[in-house]
């Protein structure tokens, strides 16, 4: 009687696993792949030496000097030079904590709100804090003579800094005004329906540049005269009322979403259209509408380039600015390139973000 | 009682709301105009649109139409609009073909090809435009050369600092009747159509008609282009002192400005196409083999139609923001609408609200346009019965 020993498994064919079969599959699988294999190879053969090359082989790292850096590549100590500058633009060097310090009050704030989360009252914190912050900030950033912070004129700000203000300044302000316009959208009565929609309307149809062109030249005529705006109070102005036309639409993208049983189910139940708005309908179309509003904080973080046009030194405006140093003329691909690395992080970490999101709140009912 | 049970009246809440709307928007509407009276009176500035006859009495480097700082604003205004409208078109085309293409290679099978496109997307889809537009300018002005030593193609097309200079076709009067012969072709082609589907109809026979066509949109028309002796010849761009002269031209920042626009639209149109593609059933497909459509069959009436419905929104939506986005010409200087009349004119006259007003009117109006070609599409492509 012999006892039944299982066979050893053959191991997959060669041709099966490993890297060669790999390959095989996913590289060189017809005529058309190894074509297309090659092309790519191609491409890459031809954008990342050079591209290499110039940021790091044949990049400068340590030399101090304009003269000193190679013309063919990279110079990164001019970067490091400007770093300063391209982070706080002119704030004046003994106020830097400022800045520094409202960063971490915001990332504390996030922090507490993500503690409060199961808390019965945390709603009501966070909506304290979403009112108390933007003074804090204010007073922070612009300063006060009656709580002896030092004015710093806004003139003076720039760089990163500035970029993160205007985007969220931008997306609270406009948050708001968009609920509004998504509720009038939606509403029954025409004319404040029609105004909406006429709001909402031409300024999607119309490039920011020209609103934020408007803000500056054309919205000083309509006030009277001796109250006089500053410039980046003007710009946020414009990028307000362009934002808010966005954020009102991802809104109504929302209210559309919420069933209709829970509109007559709170009609039934005897409550106001205020009532109704606020504690039936609202919660569950923002909620629907967080990857969405996310969605539109990305682009309006994108968009934020563009005070530079209207003379306001954002990141961007920067690049170009620090060029106008005597010692470091010729230098702008560099700060370009600086910029876009750094505005590419934020904006590819937000949009996985948001694309994890979509994934949580892809709730099916 | 009867007052309250009017008040609670939903129709009167209604007219009282609209009414408390309407004058506050009349209130604040009042009072800017008011102000903007009196700032216009204050500081001496025009009002009206008499501007637009007055002299321009400022140089537009790229002009599609006759231009000379003699003409007036009412000319700067057209020479901006169709700069505008050139570029945004160069750039659509472009940016749909390497939509398409990078949309396509991102569900490649290749590793190598669909890693590639996904790299792609994410680098330029998450660098702000202008950053872009700002960066390919800087680029080509450092790394282009002088018109001395430019790049050649086979001698007639050089690209150097200066821009790109390309063989101008210049037509004779007979061009007329090759134009018209064109046209001729297209309406045959349309009758072609239109009579084998019929007999497909009819008879059950399908035919095989891109020959016809073939022969009716490029036979025609150029036969009767021979027959007339080529009434078309070309302006070779040539090097004469320090710059190229004759020929057509397109500045560096035209190339900029449509090069960045087209690379950055297209990772939104290559996402829209995947998405589009992705969003038709596997089933679609296998049905589709198993009542015994052949592969290329399949794609073209059953996969294809059902993707574009998903893809051709979004993607129109991108022509739109294409267009928006090209007014960031005003950046690097490329002669575009709102750097000519937003900028230059506006620098020069000073009637801000008139201008501001008039620039927001031809991008809605462009708006508007494209919108209604997106409808036009949603319309043909809806399917009956299915949203009502």
């Amino acid at each position: 009687m012999s006892i039944f020993t299982p066979k050893q498994s053959r191991p997959s064919p060669k041709t099966q696993v490993g890297i060669l079969s790999w390959t095989t599959k996913y590289l060189f699988s017809s005529k058309i792949d190894i074509a297309l294999s090659l092309f790519a190879f191609y491409l890459l053969y031809l954008i990342l030496p050079p591209l290499l090359d110039w940021m790091i082989f044949s990049a400068d790292f340590s030399a101090k000097t304009n003269a000193e850096c190679t013309r063919e590549a990279a110079c990164w100590f001019y970067i490091g030079e400007k770093m300063n500058l391209f982070m706080y633009g002119m704030y004046p060097l003994e106020e830097y904590w400022r800045p520094n310090l409202l960063l971490a009050i915001t990332l504390s704030f996030a922090f507490i709100v993500r503690l409060l989360r199961f808390q019965p009252y945390k709603n009501k914190a966070a909506l304290a804090l979403f009112i108390i912050y933007p003074v804090v900030a204010f007073f922070l950033l612009y300063g006060n003579d009656f709580l002896g912070i030092k004015i710093v004129e806004t003139d003076q700000w720039g760089g990163l800094m500035l970029t993160i203000v205007v985007a969220l300044v931008g997306i609270v302000a406009s948050f708001p005004i968009g609920i509004f316009l998504a509720l009038g959208r939606q509403s029954r009565m025409e004319i404040i329906r029609f105004l909406s929609i006429a709001y909402i309307e031409i300024i999607r149809g119309i490039p920011l540049i020209t609103i934020l062109f408007m803000a500056s030249v054309m919205l000083p005529l309509f006030f009277t005269e001796g109250i006089n705006f500053d410039k980046l109070l003007r710009a946020l102005i414009g990028i307000t009322l362009f934002q808010s036309a966005y954020i009102a639409e991802v809104i109504r993208g929302g209210l559309q979403a919420v069933p209709k049983g829970q509109y007559e189910a709170a009609d039934v139940a005897g409550l106001s259209f205020i009532q109704k708005t606020v504690f039936i309908i609202l919660p569950q179309a923002l909620k629907i509408s967080i990857p969405n509003i996310v969605g539109s904080f990305i682009a309006l973080f994108k968009d934020t380039t563009l005070v530079l046009i209207i003379g306001i030194f954002d990141m961007l405006a920067i690049a170009e600015l620090a060029t106008s140093d005597i010692n470091w003329m010729g230098r702008k691909t560099e700060g370009i390139v600086f910029v876009a690395i750094v505005l590419w992080s934020l904006l590819y970490l937000m949009s996985r973000y948001s694309k994890a999101l979509e994934g949580r709140f892809n709730t099916q009912y | 009682m009867n007052i309250l049970s009017f008040l609670n009246n939903s129709k009167t809440r209604f007219f009282l709301f609209q009414i408390i709307a309407v004058s506050i928007v009349a209130f604040i509407a009042y009072h800017a105009v008011s102000n903007l009276n009196y700032n216009i009176d204050r500081l001496g500035i025009h009002s009206g649109l008499g501007f637009l006859d007055l002299r321009a009495g400022f140089d537009i480097a790229e002009h599609f139409i006759a231009y000379t700082p003699d003409s007036s604003n009412l000319d700067a205004f057209y020479v901006g609009l169709i700069n505008t409208i050139v570029v945004s078109i160069i750039s659509i085309i472009f940016a749909s073909v390497l939509g398409v293409i990078i949309g396509i290679a991102r569900l490649s099978n290749n590793y190598l090809i669909s890693k590639l496109a996904e790299i792609y997307v994410e680098i330029f889809r998450n660098i702000p435009i202008l950053l872009q537009i700002l960066f390919w300018y800087n680029l080509m002005l450092i790394s282009l050369p002088s018109p001395r030593d430019s790049f050649e193609f086979f001698n007639i097309a050089f690209l150097n600092l200066r821009g790109i200079f390309l063989p101008k076709p210049i037509f004779e009067s007979g061009f007329i009747w090759v134009m018209l012969a064109f046209f001729m072709g297209v309406f045959i082609s349309f009758f072609i159509k239109w009579f084998f589907n019929k007999k497909h109809d009819l008879t059950g026979v399908k035919q095989r008609t891109w020959g016809y066509h073939l022969l009716s949109l490029l036979g025609l028309p150029l036969g009767v282009y021979l027959m007339l002796g080529s009434p078309v010849y070309f302006d070779y761009p040539g090097l004469q002192g320090f710059n190229f002269r004759g020929g057509f031209t397109f500045s560096p920042e035209f190339l900029a400005l449509a090069f960045a626009l087209s690379i950055y639209t297209a990772t939104y149109i290559s996402e829209a196409i995947r998405a589009g593609i992705e969003s038709v059933d596997k089933g679609q497909k296998e049905a589709a083999l198993a009542i015994g459509l052949t592969q290329t069959q399949a794609l073209k009436f059953v996969l294809l139609p059902q993707a574009f419905r998903v893809a051709i929104p979004p993607i129109i939506n991108q022509y739109l923001g294409l267009t928006k986005n090209s007014s960031l010409a005003a950046a690097i200087g490329y002669a575009d609408f709102v750097d000519v009349f937003s900028g230059t004119v506006l620098n020069q006259v000073g009637q801000a609200v008139e201008i501001i007003l008039i620039t927001m009117a031809v991008y809605l109006t462009l708006s508007l346009i494209i919108s209604l070609g997106l409808n036009l599409v949603n319309h043909k492509m809806r399917i009956n019965g299915l949203n009502e």
